[in-house]
């Protein structure tokens, strides 16, 4: 679904240059339920930019579904984002002035959907995140455990192959953490690739593949058994806490 | 352009951001007010002044004689002209002219017809008369060449006099006493302009200087040239004064000898003024125009930006740049026409509101005065339909000029910038 081989990326200001990503090889296959850590400035978030098709890359390559993204026009990469990729976002970022069932159907407006239809398959997502009630609602109006959920479904409306989620959980309290990554878990269940962003040990321990960001490239890649001592350890941290 | 989907998701953000787009909207309203008003304004001068002209024909002139002021060839100034019947015919061949009619003034008689009597102004005149004062005949016919050629005792009488003296009955083939000279009435006249008044009796010059001692003397001409240029119309007018200088004997330079009103060149020179005015309106009114469109513009560039972070979202969720645009743009579009038009249809009503209150007060005046031949300022003021709809398509235009940068703008805003999270 994703491969990436050797990629490199830097940000370049007036006066100087950050060479934040250098040279990340990586496969991602379809239904792959895929955690991004490592230390605050570490390139988490460029990575997934990247993988988002919202930002460039320098130096590599960046196949996704098999197809190479490469110096896309915007009106592709729109193409692509809207059928492809869902986004996630840690502040959710939804339109303020649209109550939920719009934001839930606005992809759906980008793909030229009659309104009438989006709304009613907007309410469908909503329903199946519990939130069918609030569909008439303001975002200022719900909690952050609602308004990602909210996030979650518009996610979801345009059936994409590929979920993207930057620190989904950053902002929420750990039992609504929780709460999303259930549903993040469901979803995944369903065949579509997702890949979160995250620097909580206990979000991350509830994936399937941990990939560790340091200085730029692939610190550590954990997988299956390991992941299993790795959630132990973890789970135990929790019942701690 | 015409997607309804696209016209519901802008008009979704317009109704929830109100206060912004009344201020948006706001500066296009009171611009497009501002024009009309003074579009309005202009017109109303232009259409009161041009009004005081409509009870003549454009290119009349009118001839009269006053007193020398220069000393010519022996004589003294002081000296007063005196025009006579000869004058008239030379003018008359001069080249250009059309009509022309003499007139000379009999002074206010009593006109009595049975039982009913009333004093009254007459003038002789020619039949050409009729053309140059523009006057409408109600009933009968007016003077002509027989009347003159046989001297007849005719008359065409105001339509003043026909209500006062004869009622609801027929004037025509009545007889009239002019103090104790009949009259046969072979017309009735009325004026276009109501203000010109229609208080005098008409009859054949001819007629006058046999029956009044008028001789051949005449109090003045009136005439009008054929279609001239105002340049043409000066010439004439020149010439008139030449000839008139050469049979009377004073200074041609002598501009207080005889007085000639040419009302083209006056009809003109005022129509200039009031093209200039209304170029003067037109520039002001874009100008108030453009200051609401560059409103337009800065505010949108303002709301672009606070909506950085929306349209990032928007692009990460599968907007196209040029759906962005399209936002923007018709956004733009639709505030800056839906504002105008407000601006346009208070501006509209508020002029058409004032043309009532003037018209019914013009009508109330009529009603209870005689009060006839001031000069009017203003008048009719008020925006002609295509005018309006050429401000309209402007306005659609300036919307979308107003909108362009803003929506350059926003389309070029990089998702990542704009999802930052802070
Ligand atoms: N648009 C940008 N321009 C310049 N520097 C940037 C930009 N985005 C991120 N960076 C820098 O790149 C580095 C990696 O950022 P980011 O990928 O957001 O880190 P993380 O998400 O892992 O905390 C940081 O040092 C950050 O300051
Ligand atoms: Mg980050």
């Amino acid at each position: 679904m994703i491969t990436l081989k050797n990629l490199h990326k830097s940000y370049f200001t007036a006066s100087n240059s950050l060479h934040v990503l250098k040279g990340i090889s990586l496969d991602i296959h379809q239904g792959e339920f895929v955690s991004v850590m490592g230390s605050s400035g570490s390139g988490k978030s460029t990575l997934l930019n990247i993988l988002g098709i919202l930002d460039s890359y320098d130096k590599g390559s960046y196949h996704l579904d098999g197809k190479l993204i490469q110096n896309m026009s915007e009106k592709n990469a729109a193409k692509y984002r809207n059928e492809t990729l869902g986004f996630i976002f840690q502040s959710f970022n939804l339109i303020s002035f649209k109550n939920a069932m719009e934001n839930v159907a606005l992809p759906l407006y980008y793909q030229g959907v009659s309104r009438k239809k989006r709304n009613v398959t907007a309410l469908e997502y909503l329903d199946k995140l519990g939130l069918l009630e609030w569909a008439e609602h303001m975002p200022n109006e719900l909690s952050g455990g609602q308004k990602q959920r909210v996030a979650i479904a518009r996610a979801l409306i345009s059936k994409p192959k590929v979920i993207l989620a930057d620190e989904p959980t950053g902002a929420l309290d750990t039992q609504t953490s929780y709460e999303v990554m259930e549903i993040l878990k469901e979803i995944n269940q369903e065949g579509i690739t997702i890949i979160i962003v995250t620097h909580e040990h206990d979000i991350a321990a509830m994936t399937d593949k941990i990939i560790k960001l340091r200085d730029g490239v692939i610190g550590d890649l954990i997988i299956n058994g390991d992941l299993a001592s790795f959630k132990k350890s973890y789970a135990k941290n929790v019942a701690t806490l | 352009m015409f997607d309804i989907d696209k016209w519901q998701e802008i008009l979704g953000t317009i109704k929830k951001n109100k206060l912004r787009t009344f201020l948006t909207g706001f500066a296009v309203a009171w611009g497009i007010f501002m024009l009309m008003i003074l579009l309005g304004a202009g017109n109303g001068l232009s259409n009161g002044v041009g009004s005081n002209f409509e009870g003549n024909a454009l290119n009349a002139m009118w001839i009269w004689s006053r007193e020398t002021t220069l000393p010519y060839e022996g004589f003294q100034p002081g000296r007063r002209i005196q025009l006579t019947m000869d004058d008239l015919e030379e003018i008359a061949k001069i080249d250009k002219i059309d009509l022309i009619s003499a007139r000379y003034w009999i002074g206010d008689r009593t006109y009595s017809y049975q039982n009913e009597y009333g004093n009254y102004n007459t003038q002789s005149c020619h039949p050409d008369y009729q053309h140059i004062e523009k006057l409408i005949i109600t009933k009968g016919r007016f003077l002509n060449e027989i009347d003159m050629e046989y001297d007849r005792k005719v008359m065409v009488i105001g339509h003043d006099i026909e209500e006062a003296l004869f009622k609801d009955k027929d004037p025509i083939g009545e007889f009239i006493r002019v103090g104790t000279v009949p009259f046969k009435v072979i017309g009735v006249y009325n004026e276009m302009d109501p203000r010109e008044g229609t208080r005098q009796g008409l009859i054949p010059i001819a007629t006058a200087q046999r029956l009044f001692n008028a001789g051949n003397r005449i109090h003045n001409m009136a005439l009008t040239t054929v279609d001239v240029t105002k340049k043409e119309s000066q010439r004439v007018e020149e010439e008139i004064r030449l000839l008139l200088a050469k049979r009377h004997k004073f200074d041609p330079e002598d501009q207080r000898a005889i007085g000639i009103y040419n009302s083209l060149e006056n009809y003109i020179e005022t129509m200039n003024i009031f093209s200039a005015i209304k170029m003067f309106v037109w520039l002001i009114g874009i100008g108030t125009l453009i200051a609401g469109i560059v409103g337009v513009s800065n505010i949108m560039l303002i709301v672009v930006k606070e909506r950085t972070k929306e349209i990032g979202i928007r692009k990460a969720l599968g907007a196209t740049p040029g759906s962005i645009i399209g936002l923007v743009l018709l956004e733009s579009i639709l505030i800056t026409a839906l504002a105008g038009y407000i601006g346009m249809v208070l501006g509209i009503s508020l002029m058409e509101g004032v043309n009532f209150m003037m018209e019914q007060q013009a009508q109330a005046q009529v009603g209870t005065s005689g009060d006839q031949g001031e000069f009017r300022m203003f008048m009719n003021p008020t925006v002609d339909l295509r005018i309006a709809v050429s401000a309209m398509l402007l306005l659609v235009s300036a919307g979308a000029l107003a909108g362009y940068i803003p929506a350059k703008r926003a389309a070029s805003i990089k998702p990542i910038d704009a999802l930052h999270d802070e």
